[in-house]
């Protein structure tokens, strides 16, 4: 069926990827703002201004839900439309119901963003949504469950490639790990308060296994998903070892859910369960490392292309930081290791290296990649992409830097004792200390957003360019069939 | 019947049961995946697939600015 302008429609719904594409930089943009002002405001606290919306208690999931749901989620929910397509050779099984996934998962976070903002929170990290919003997510992942099975399930591919395996278990493990996390009994109907099901240490215990599996497999799996697929295309060269990818999967899947009691050490959890966690993340160093080599030696024999392609710089950085939060992410769930690292700003640290390293720049090659292939266009313009390349990258490192200073500062003095056993240090003077790195972290995240804006420029001509290109095509058409 | 269920149900006894069961399907896996030479070259031809219908002339390095 042709559209309203007699064109024949696309091969594949390439009209859902870029709506999750450029909702993911507009989301990307103000999650990673609202991220930079936290930090202003820890390092200068005039900037709460007494006001209690901007307040840091209530800005905190403002960031954390745009940047990992708003941005990290539409990045994910385009990738792997466009991927799934793309790989297995089928339009995607249902139009209007990837459309409710693109409405549901947009109003679910601005409604999100707002409600904090306002106070509205049942308190657990990373799942700070309110009831009805759990509630929509719900439907919204099913329905995101269906298009994703339901395509696979059509494809004329025999074979389903690797990075649909990663997308799969990201999209069942997020469900599992969403309604088991959100088990809440509702004040009321009319009410936005509700209490947890789980009491106790239990439901701290459901809290992390939940908390970490949204970083095993929301922020891990389902990007590997997206580097099994950009970085082979990218490079021009498939993948270095599909066994290995195979083995990687089946490994990381075995492991993840293992380790989400790592963030309760030294606290009234078992230690049993404590030190099977610590145990469970150790192991996944291999599977992790496995997989990040597998995506590095993607270029091998064509390494060169690191010189003359940007994208590519940012796939392979991404990797390099994928291999070095997980190498960091196991010694810190060490029980020595995080008597030191947890309640202080190394885990901050920590969480960003992977997430800006790994996670965002991961994002930012593959979305490089897809917008002009959307838009059947060139990007407008290469230099902004080095541009964008080197403000994200030295701003990350000088905000990791910052965070290992003040973390493993803050640590030290916290457990200095004099020889009668008393604390060395007061509170407050943690405090102070924490000052300067605070100021350098915002820096840092400074020239990351700056990045940020520059890569939304970029992407904002790219479009423009794209419709101005199509507008003067039409306008030859139209010329053309007027003469004859 | 019922006796072996009880003993199952004892968390002592199903973790480590959960322990082999895991680790024995791991094993196998790992196994399947590395051994025959028909099945190597089956796996690794399944790298190809992101290169099979490639249209992406549109944005190649040439039409960038």
């Amino acid at each position: 069926m042709a559209d309203a302008a007699g064109r024949a429609p696309e091969q594949y719904n390439y009209d859902i990827v870029r709506r999750f594409a450029i909702m993911s930089l507009v989301w990307g943009v103000l999650g990673m703002l609202t991220g930079v002002y936290l930090a202003a405001e820890l390092a200068w606290p005039v900037l709460n201004f007494d006001i209690p919306e901007i307040t840091f208690g209530r800005l905190r999931p403002v960031h954390t839900t745009l940047v990992i749901f708003g941005f990290g989620g539409s990045a994910l929910f385009a990738t792997s439309y466009y991927v799934v397509q793309r790989t297995c050779q089928a339009r995607l099984v249902s139009d209007g119901l990837a459309a409710f996934t693109f409405w549901g998962w947009q109003v679910a976070i601005g409604i999100a963003a707002i409600s904090y903002m306002f106070g509205y929170t049942q308190a657990r990290e990373y799942a700070e949504m309110v009831w009805p919003i759990d509630l929509l997510i719900a439907v919204t992942w099913v329905a995101y469950l269906l298009v994703y099975v339901g395509t696979i399930r059509r494809r004329t591919q025999p074979h389903i490639y690797v990075a649909n395996w990663f997308f799969i278990a990201f999209i069942l493990a997020t469900a599992i790990l969403h309604i088991f996390n959100n088990m809440e009994v509702p004040v009321s109907m009319f009410s936005l308060k509700s209490y947890s099901l789980h009491a106790g240490v239990q439901d701290a215990m459901t809290q992390w296994w939940y908390g970490h599996n949204a970083v095993g497999f929301f922020l891990t799996a389902a990007f590997l998903g997206m580097m099994y697929y950009f970085v082979p295309k990218q490079a021009g060269r498939p993948i270095y070892s599909y066994r290995l990818s195979i083995i990687h999967f089946w490994a990381l899947v075995f492991l993840y859910m293992w380790v989400g009691a790592h963030h309760l050490h030294w606290t009234a959890l078992p230690d049993w369960t404590s030190t099977l966690a610590a145990t469970f993340s150790i192991l996944l160093l291999l599977p992790s490392w496995g997989g990040m080599i597998n995506g590095v030696m993607t270029l091998s024999g064509a390494w060169d292309r690191l010189r003359t392609d940007p994208i590519m710089r940012f796939l392979i950085v991404a990797l390099s930081f994928y291999g070095m939060s997980t190498f960091e992410g196991p010694m810190m769930s060490l029980k020595s290791v995080n008597a030191l690292s947890h309640y202080t700003d190394w885990t901050i640290g920590h969480v960003h290296s992977g997430a800006l390293g790994w996670v965002a720049m991961i994002s930012f090659g593959s979305l490089y990649h897809l917008i002009p292939r959307l838009f059947n266009t060139a990007i407008y313009s290469k230099r902004l992409i080095y541009l964008h390349f080197w403000l994200a990258t030295i701003g990350i490192v000088i905000y990791i830097t910052a965070m290992w200073v003040a973390g493993i500062g803050q640590g030290l003095m916290l457990r200095s004792f004099d020889e009668y056993g008393n604390l060395v240090y007061t509170f407050i003077e943690t405090v102070n200390f924490l000052h300067l790195p605070y100021m350098v972290r915002t820096f840092g995240g400074a020239l990351f957003v700056s990045g940020v804006l520059v890569m939304a420029y970029n992407v904002y001509m790219t479009v423009r360019k794209a419709r101005q290109e199509e507008a003067a095509l039409e306008a030859k058409i139209a010329a053309k069939m007027a003469r004859t | 019947m019922d006796e072996l269920l009880t003993w199952f149900t004892d968390m002592e006894n199903t973790k480590p049961c959960a322990l082999v069961l895991f680790f024995v399907t791991f094993a196998l896996i790992v196994l399947y995946v590395y051994t025959g030479k028909k099945r190597k070259e089956r796996f690794e031809s399944y790298r190809n697939i992101p290169f099979e219908e490639d249209d992406d002339a549109a944005s190649s390095a040439g039409k960038e600015q």
